[in-house]
């Protein structure tokens, strides 16, 4: 009972590695805080700052996948379907931050490892599955929970190895890199099915309740709808 | 259909904070995917401390904000253990709402009219 700590702690990878990765995760935030005044209008804002709390309380509820191993929800993926990437990106890592900050969640050294992993290249690669799958399925509420589903189950995959890359290049044992890379994706393949099952019931209900604010549903139909390319134009059109 | 903003963001966050204070108390406390295997290859004792063997989380090292009021889900002070994390899970949920409206409302697009509401 009660939470644990959960994301990369200090000292796991080295100093140059987690300094470097610190600037990698600078320089993507910088580019998502650009490319996110785009979708940024005054209705996006509250959402965005809804969607971030959401995943600060889910990411609290871990869920048992082996014995003796829990898994919780990244969110990378229900954030790029519910805002988009950019703004999705940038609400995980608010999470992030507090967790490190307030919670002592995530080592403050392994801070950028961490915004690294589950921010950028978990939201990435979420959002690039939701492109691709919602150009096949259908833009129904079903059609919209399945994609959430696949993307987030994958996302979660392609995030634990972001961590066996900065391992291989700053881990501070000697042990087998490629025996880390198949424990952590074979654990994070279940903890992905359980984060898809949340993300998806999630995106599932607000496409009911409020289809308007589901980002992956809202910029696709308009760029099918005019062939035009930007989130801002779209909604112009 | 509701189209008012405030419904929908007032009940995202009632499930939020239902979430973080009360259903998190019911949350597996077993290590997750990463700290299980940060931990395979050592040995324990009962307070958790490494007593032998070779595993990643063998230099890991405690947080610099270890001792801060809301450090590892509890409130400091805060005996009950379902009331300190339910607590630390409601403060956790406000404080994220609050500082990501307030940077997102910092970064927006100021008086746009582009976007899909601004067309209807």
């Amino acid at each position: 009972m009660g939470t644990q700590a959960m994301h990369i702690a200090n000292g796991i990878v080295n100093a140059p590695i987690s300094a470097l990765f610190a600037a990698i995760a600078l320089i993507g935030l910088a580019f998502c805080v650009v490319r996110s005044r785009a979708d940024l209008d005054d209705r996006l804002a509250p959402m965005a700052g809804l969607v971030a709390a959401f995943i600060f309380a889910v990411q609290m509820l871990n869920f048992q996948v082996l014995p003796g191993v829990s898994g919780h929800l990244l969110g990378g993926a229900l954030a790029a379907m519910l805002v988009g990437p950019w703004v999705g990106a940038l609400c995980v890592t608010t999470v992030l931050v507090i967790q490190c900050l307030l919670f002592a969640d995530g080592g403050l050294t392994a801070l950028g490892l961490n915004v690294t992993n589950m921010a950028l290249i978990g939201t990435a690669a979420g959002y690039l599955i939701i492109v691709v799958l919602l150009r096949v399925l259908p833009k129904t509420p079903l059609g919209l929970g399945i994609t959430t589903f696949v993307a987030s189950v994958l996302s979660v995959v392609v995030a634990s190895q972001g961590f066996v890359l900065e391992y291989w290049l700053g881990g501070t044992t000697t042990m087998s890199i490629s025996t880390i890379a198949v424990a952590l994706a074979g654990a994070h393949l279940l903890i992905g099915v359980g984060e898809g099952i949340i993300a998806a019931t999630t995106v599932i209900t607000v496409a009911k309740v409020r289809p308007d604010l589901v980002y992956g549903l809202r910029a696709l139909r308009a760029r099918t709808a005019s062939r035009v390319s930007t989130p801002v134009a779209a909604g112009a059109a | 259909m509701n189209r008012r903003p405030g419904w929908f963001l007032a009940g995202g966050l009632l499930v939020a904070l239902v979430l973080a204070g009360v259903v998190s108390n019911f949350a597996s406390s077993s290590p997750d995917g990463l700290d299980a295997a940060a931990r395979q290859g050592c040995t324990f004792d009962a307070a958790g401390h490494i007593t032998g063997g070779t595993c990643m989380a063998q230099q890991e090292q405690q947080h610099q904000l270890k001792d801060g009021p809301l450090a590892n889900y509890g409130i400091k002070g805060v005996d009950n253990p379902y009331l300190s994390n339910g607590l630390a899970g409601v403060a956790g949920v406000v404080i994220t709402f609050g500082l990501g409206v307030g940077v997102f409302w910092l970064v927006r697009r100021r008086g746009a009219r582009t976007g899909p509401r601004g067309d209807a």
